[in-house]
């Protein structure tokens, strides 16, 4: 019993980690019902240009500090240019078709921003683990972790709380409710959907960049990474209820302590048993711990 | 092309894949066994789509048969090639008669995400198993079929061979299939489970036994695989990359008619061959592209060009 302080602060740190990531992609699911493979590969896009960017500022002798700066920056350019040109460009033109003809859409994305990823980047690994070290070790009685994952933490608590605030206190998230609620009765009350749309695919984005832009600097970012993170995020949101925003913090917080317990004790079944935590939920809440019911249209 | 018809032309055809298998070159021969077996995993596919169903975890069941057929040599010294299919088919259907109890109650995403769950679970599993070789899988090789030796420059030339004809079997099989009674209340679910419930007919049961089949066809397809290559690993069965090709292959093909997914695999393993070798960092860009295009302009799959066409006639 002795690991059990490291098991809950690792599955914490990891929790928040994907929390992130998973957010934003419930958040699109909710308002949008997509199930966005590509937001593995904005992930990845993310990390590439947080990693490149913060390799580039770093390597011109400006001040370390403002790496932090650089990868926040990264993650917002990202969103503000995928987000947009992928919703307006493809997404808009698929709207009411079958929900799992919109997995196979943005599966046919995440294939085409795989290669681009690659084509931008190059295929070799880069690491920048400067902002990782920069901040110093925090000893927790005979654990040391580095700072920067606290600031993970806090960017996952941060980013909750924001959403949360805005669904539930201002006049957007109102009218974002609204939409969720039903579309049809939103646009003729005069609510310009298609802009809805648009601004939560963005901020969607937005978020599954800062996922890989605050993971860039704790990894050395190569090809696949989108590909291992979206099952992982599918994951987490299936298991929180597919459009719940506090699902996906409950998600990830079960799925983080069961991973870390895991590589605690019984490091074979690491992978394994993130996924049989996911078939587990699902059998016995078929639409995760979260989902509201639906009322069954014939 | 008559419906009737169909089975007649997959005989003729398969005469014709024996007869100019034996003149064909070594890696044509590799090329067409490729797109046989993907084209029996992929028909499976294409019965679960008919029903509605699109599975992203089909790779469980491929993964599950080849690694059947290589645990027969690798571990037990049988390297029959017929009985690796009969091991894979068996294995493959066996679990999926258990999960198929659970799997009959889901539709749409659920049905999509709890099938990539199942297959991940077996991913995680292989990655960390060392006997089976982890990441790195394990080698195999066929010597004999149903007990008869082959000899080593006649190994690739049987493989092709039992794969035509397994896939000629199971596409007039599946041809039949879709045209009896209860082959056709598959489509009906995937318009209105309500009313074929009102009917009379167990949806619940026509899904599971949809699903098996289903199963059994990727598990064959898996042993065909692991006889082909000689060698099976996690990562090209089990990941749920392999499962969105699956997928990828059967939306391509469309789910028109029983020879549509071996032209689909065709395709597929042609683009991928040739892709790989003159632009390898955009080959997956090229399949994006096309698939993008398949589902806005012919959501028939690419089948459905020969039925626009007859239908202009």
């Amino acid at each position: 019993m002795g690991q059990l302080p490291a098991v809950i602060v690792d599955g914490v740190l990891y929790a928040s980690w994907m929390f992130v990531i998973a957010v934003g992609l419930t958040l699109i699911y909710g308002v949008m019902k997509i199930l966005n493979v590509a937001h593995g590969s904005l992930y990845a896009l993310g990390a590439y240009t947080a990693s490149t960017a913060a390799g580039y500022w770093l390597s011109h002798g400006h001040a370390p500090m403002g790496s932090y700066v650089v990868l926040l920056l990264a993650a917002l350019v990202v969103g503000l240019i995928a987000g947009p040109l992928i919703e307006r460009g493809l997404l808009r033109f698929m709207y009411g078709r079958d929900e799992i003809v919109l997995v196979l859409v943005t599966y046919a994305l995440f294939l085409i921003l795989e290669d681009f990823t690659k084509l931008l980047f190059g295929v070799d690994p880069i690491l920048v683990a400067e902002p990782y070290g920069l901040l110093g070790n925090l000893q927790m009685g005979r654990l040391i972790y580095p700072v920067y994952s606290f600031v993970l933490v806090a960017a996952a608590i941060l980013v909750g709380v924001a959403l949360a605030l805005v669904l539930n206190r201002t006049r957007q998230g109102k009218i974002l409710r609204a939409v969720i609620h039903d579309r049809e009765m939103s646009t003729a009350v005069g609510i310009n959907v298609s802009r809805v749309y648009l601004v939560t695919f963005t901020i969607g984005a937005m978020l599954a960049a800062l996922g890989g832009a605050l993971t860039a600097p704790t990894t050395s970012v190569q090809p696949g990474i989108g590909a291992e993170v979206i099952v992982l995020a599918f994951a987490i949101v299936v298991v929180g209820g597919l459009g719940s925003l506090g699902g996906a913090a409950v998600g990830a917080l079960l799925v983080g302590l069961v991973r870390s317990a895991a590589v605690h004790y019984q490091p074979e079944v690491e992978l394994f048993s993130v996924y049989v935590v996911m078939a587990l939920v699902l059998i016995i809440r078929p639409k995760g711990l979260f989902a509201a019911p639906e009322v069954r249209k014939i | 092309m008559k419906l009737r018809d169909t089975p007649l032309l997959l005989i003729v055809a398969l005469v014709v894949l024996l007869a100019i298998g034996l003149i064909l070159p070594q890696w044509a021969l590799s090329f067409v066994s490729v797109a046989l077996y993907l084209g029996i995993v992929v028909l499976g596919m294409a019965l679960m789509m008919r029903t509605g169903l699109v599975s992203f975890g089909q790779g469980l069941y491929y993964c599950l048969g080849a690694y059947a057929a290589g645990t027969l040599d690798h571990f037990f010294k049988l390297s029959d090639l017929l009985l690796m299919v009969v091991a894979g088919a068996l294995v493959a259907g066996v679990v999926a008669v258990i999960l198929g109890f659970l799997l009959s109650k889901y539709r749409d995403i659920f049905f999509a995400m709890l099938s990539l769950a199942f297959s991940m679970i077996l991913y995680g599993l292989l990655v960390k198993s060392s006997e089976l070789g982890s990441t790195d899988g394990f080698g195999l090789s066929v010597k004999t079929f149903a007990g008869i030796a082959i000899s080593a420059s006649a190994v690739r030339y049987t493989i092709y061979a039992f794969s035509a004809v397994l896939a000629t079997l199971f596409a007039i099989g599946m041809h039949r299939y879709f045209n009896s009674h209860l082959g056709r209340l598959a489509g009906a679910i995937r318009d209105n489970e309500l009313r074929v419930e009102y009917m009379g007919a167990s949806v619940r049961r026509v899904i599971h036994l949809n699903y098996v089949i289903s199963a059994v066809l990727a598990g064959v397809g898996g042993a065909l695989m692991a006889g082909a290559i000689g060698h099976v690993d996690p990562e090209t069965t089990a990941n749920w990359t392999t499962s969105g090709e699956f997928v990828f292959i059967a939306i391509l093909a469309g789910t028109g008619s029983v020879a549509a997914p071996f032209l689909g695999a065709g395709i597929f393993e042609a683009v991928r061959t040739f892709a790989l070798q003159y632009f390898p960092n955009t080959w997956q860009m090229t399949l994006g592209i096309t698939m993008l295009l398949v589902i806005m302009f012919l959501p028939g799959g690419l089948w459905s060009v020969f039925g626009l066409r007859r239908r202009s006639t």
